[in-house]
């Protein structure tokens, strides 16, 4: 009886020893042979996809290893050109624990009895959000995984609760991670609000996304023109509402929110045309039939859209977030990061050391960003994002 | 027909090239052909008077001159970048002396000394010596033509003072006087309150300048080597003691008469500010004077006043650290017991050349220099509001005539340059920083830690550990006999 192995021209044949082997072997010749003649065609699939990888390593990657190594050293002028010196770990040091710290990550204060409570609820999340991956069946790296989210996002916390207590001042990271979250929320909000069934809704399809026609520079320059409270068009409300001395930009809450209003308005048409396009290739049969039964308007909503606008909406915010971290135009136009440091981003910040030449420091910045990005990536994919696909 | 009119346009497009290149060729211009990237700021300031003057020029040479801009904030990193990187496509820049230190060790730029002692047209010995030892000169060695002379001074409304009976400001204490009787008061006659002082605040932009014209009459008092940024025997900073710790406050203080929003306000707000008849003192280079001729957009023609920076009746002393009260010993320059110490910021818009470029560019970026420095060109430039070019060659400040031509009154003009010369004859007049990346000590530490304290994130104690750390950081980084020595040969003082 004849038995079928999986490798190609070696069929299995009951005869004698050395009558199988030549057999054998003269089935693998010809195997050879159409591997041979197969080989260019194989080739094929590699020869299309070599450009785009070769291009994505030059583009990307180089660049990536590049700044890498550029955190890790020096800029410096010499005769005849320039040198860089390797200084380790300095730049990142320079950042966490030297004279960029109150710049990167703040300047904390003992936290008040709020501050401690919010704290403590947040520690017992985690904690309770690590255990449960202990207790729960899901594996070494499903462990180790919640527990690094755990230890890195109390971090986070410790350091937002430290920092916004009164007297104490946010960095450029937890400046960054305000705009994100902030803007994000609003933006969707509003988004969703725009895509309902309104009047005259297709004329504001149009004006909601003028928006993303114009370049982030010149949204800036208009929101700067718009917030000049001394010469702007509205000073003369400022004035009638007795404001004529009050000017947000002395204000670090003040410059924050003007530079959340600008990123908000630039930003809600993109999440807005994205939530339209999934608001209109819901099926309405499942719409008609609910308001056949007598939903109200919030139980169409809450039991038929939006567990199928779930994978939608958390791809958007996935994108949304990545973009958003990477913030720069508004600040360094409306602001210029002020007053003090109090609108600067991580982006603005890598961008002030590196137009001083100050490349090290400016790649260590934006190496910290990348981190930030990657672990809040990393943690919302596998969070939220699965399960909330799943769910759907 | 159709073939008709592609032999017309074929015809049209051979003879384009000879029309156009003809009647140049024959008259024999030196740098038909050649083409010079100029490299400077976003104007219309330094811009305009370059992109004016490069098709005039262009038409007595055949250079052709291509002004590129970039934000002031740009601009050091773009010209060391392009350079730096071979790429070069830039072949002159017009820039901030100051940076030469970072220019000039790793052989970026061109030296001009050979090329300036045989140009006679320049005419090199009418620029004034500060400009053309200090601007102009790097390690004994030419690198840059002067085009601009730089000096912040104090303007104020001489309608205003005079209906007040109230003299320019001598000291700070004067100054706040004045802007203290004017604050809130309107000055221009639009019904609106205005303000009594308006300084140019912005963080990130060119207000690092400000702080320190405040502060050099507290911590300069024995004459020009005397520098005010660091001690010159150790390096230390001079930014943690009670002088500057006043000096500070007295910044700060200068927000109680200012706009609102003056914290987001850059040069070009104080200026419109001071033209438009919105404020009654301001601290700036030499722009304003100019700007307040043009009947366009002035209010106050004829209404303004320049004046020597204020000083300060006392002093550092730098043994111990303590402001002290000043006696001819300790301030062998000041005037009826007031330490004057006028502060030459940025030290003027200069031109240098890439030494990378070919050697026929280089000749006609040299050229476009020398003519925009001439006193047939710059005697009309300074005086004109726009251009950002101040005053700096001696036919600017003997010859009226331009200045009157330009709408200014005699008075006017003489008041305005007498405040300029006499910054610029003081024997305590206090030199800019120049040693390599000065960009990190001023841009980056100073100027990010006056704007955390104007936003109150910082108090004076803390903003002034701030800069004094983030300095020696960079010093240490740097090397410190390096930094030293650059700051000694920056002040004229010969290496230990």
């Amino acid at each position: 009886m004849s038995k079928a192995v999986d490798r190609p021209g070696a069929e299995e044949i009951p005869s004698a020893p050395g009558a199988r082997r030549i057999k054998t072997g003269a089935g693998l010749g010809a195997a050879r042979l159409r591997a041979a003649a197969d080989w260019p065609a194989r080739q094929v699939t590699t020869s299309f996809v070599l450009p785009a990888v070769l291009l994505l390593f030059f583009l990307s990657i180089f660049p990536l290893l590049v700044s890498a190594y550029l955190s890790l050293t020096r800029f410096q002028f010499v005769p005849g050109g320039f040198a860089l010196r390797w200084v380790g770990l300095a730049n990142y040091g320079k950042l966490l624990v030297g004279i960029e710290q109150s710049h990167f990550l703040g300047v904390p204060k003992p936290p008040t009895v709020v501050g401690w409570l919010l704290f403590g609820l947040a520690a017992s999340v985690l904690l309770l959000f690590a255990v449960r991956g202990i207790t729960s069946a899901s594996g070494r790296r499903g462990v180790v995984g919640r527990a690094a989210f755990a230890v890195v996002a109390g971090a986070g916390i410790w350091l937002a609760v430290r920092t916004l207590t009164p007297g104490g001042f946010p960095g450029t990271l937890l400046t960054t991670l305000i705009y994100v979250v902030v803007g994000i929320i609003v933006q969707y909000w509003l988004a969703f609000l725009c895509a309902q069934e309104v009047a005259g809704r297709r004329f504001f399809r149009v004006v909601f996304l003028l928006p993303m026609m114009i370049t982030p520079v010149g949204i800036a320059y208009t929101f700067r023109i718009l917030m000049d409270l001394g010469k702007g068009p509205f000073a003369p409300v400022w004035r009638a509402l007795g404001l004529a001395e009050v000017s947000w930009a002395n204000y670090a809450w003040g410059a924050r929110l003007v530079v959340m209003l600008g990123d908000i308005w630039q930003w809600t048409p993109f999440m807005f045309i994205v939530l339209l396009a999934a608001l209109e290739s819901l099926p309405a049969e499942l719409i008609e039939a609910a308001m056949v039964d007598g939903a109200s308007r919030w139980q169409l909503f809450w039991r038929i859209s939006w567990p199928q606008l779930i994978p939608v909406t958390s791809t958007l915010i996935l994108i949304r977030m990545i973009e958003a971290f990477k913030i720069i135009d508004l600040p360094n136009v409306l602001t210029n990061g002020g007053p003090g440091t109090a609108t600067e981003s991580l982006t603005l910040h890598a961008f002030m050391a590196w137009r001083t030449l100050d490349i090290g420091g400016s790649a260590a910045v934006a190496y910290m960003l990348l981190f930030v990005v990657t672990f809040a990536a990393l943690s919302y994919v596998n969070l939220a994002h699965r399960r909330l696909a799943e769910a759907a | 027909m159709r073939r008709r009119v592609s032999w017309l346009l074929v015809s049209i497009l051979l003879l384009l090239p000879l029309a156009g290149v003809t009647p140049a060729a024959s008259q024999g211009k030196p740098f038909d052909g050649v083409t010079v990237n100029v490299l400077t700021f976003t104007g219309p300031q330094i811009a305009e008077p370059l992109q004016r003057r490069g098709p005039d020029f262009g038409k007595l040479t055949g250079a052709k001159i291509n002004v590129i801009t970039v934000p002031f904030s740009d601009l050091y990193q773009k010209v060391l970048t392009d350079v730096a990187t071979g790429t070069n496509s830039y072949q002159a820049f017009v820039f901030d002396p100051q940076w030469m230190a970072d220019f000039v060790t790793p052989g970026y730029l061109e030296e001009l000394t050979s090329r300036v002692n045989a140009d006679k047209a320049l005419q090199w010995t009418d620029i004034m010596p500060f400009f053309r030892n200090f601007s102009a000169t790097y390690g004994g060695k030419i690198y840059t033509v002067p085009l601009d002379g730089d000096f912040q001074m104090v303007y104020y409304r001489t309608d205003l003072l005079q209906q007040a009976g109230l003299k320019p400001p001598q000291t700070w204490a004067d100054y706040f006087k004045i802007a203290q009787t004017f604050n809130k008061k309107d000055l221009n006659g639009d019904g609106t309150p205005d303000f009594g002082s308006c300084i140019a605040k912005k963080r990130n932009a060119q207000s690092y300048w400000m702080v320190w014209s405040v502060a050099a009459g507290y911590l300069q008092a024995k004459g020009t080597r005397e520098g005010s940024f660091f001690d010159a025997d150790t390096m230390k900073p001079l930014t943690n003691n009670e002088a500057f710790a006043e000096a500070l406050r007295v910044y700060v203080q200068t927000g109680q008469y200012g706009p609102p929003d003056e914290l987001n306000w850059d040069v070009g707000d104080s200026r419109s500010g001071f033209v438009t008849g919105r404020c009654a003192l301001s601290i700036d280079w030499g722009d304003i004077g100019p700007l307040a001729v043009d009947p366009k957009t002035s209010k106050v023609q004829d209404k303004v006043g320049a004046v020597i920076l204020p000083g300060s009746p006392r002093v550092l002393d730098r043994k111990t650290g303590k402001l002290v009260a000043c006696t001819v010993q300790k301030c062998p320059y000041s005037t009826g017991g007031v330490n004057h110490a006028p502060f030459a910021a940025y030290g003027g818009w200069s031109g240098a050349i890439n030494k990378a470029a070919p050697a026929k560019v280089k000749d006609a970026a040299y050229a476009f220099l020398s003519y925009m420095s001439q006193p047939a060109q710059s005697s009309t430039d300074v005086t004109i509001g726009i251009t950002g070019f101040n005053p700096y060659r001696r036919a600017h400040f003997t010859n009226l005539a331009p200045w009157l031509k330009s709408g200014m009154s005699a008075a006017a003009a003489k008041n305005y340059l007498g405040a300029i010369s006499a910054s610029l004859n003081s024997a305590n007049m206090v030199l800019d920083l120049r040693i390599p990346q000065n960009q990190r000590y001023q841009q980056i530490v100073l100027d990010t830690a006056i704007a955390k304290m104007l936003a109150k994130e910082l108090n004076i104690d803390q903003a002034m550990k701030e800069i004094t750390d983030g300095w020696e950081a960079i010093t240490n980084e740097l090397g410190r006999d390096t930094q030293l020595k650059a700051y000694r040969e920056s002040l004229g003082i010969p290496t230990k």
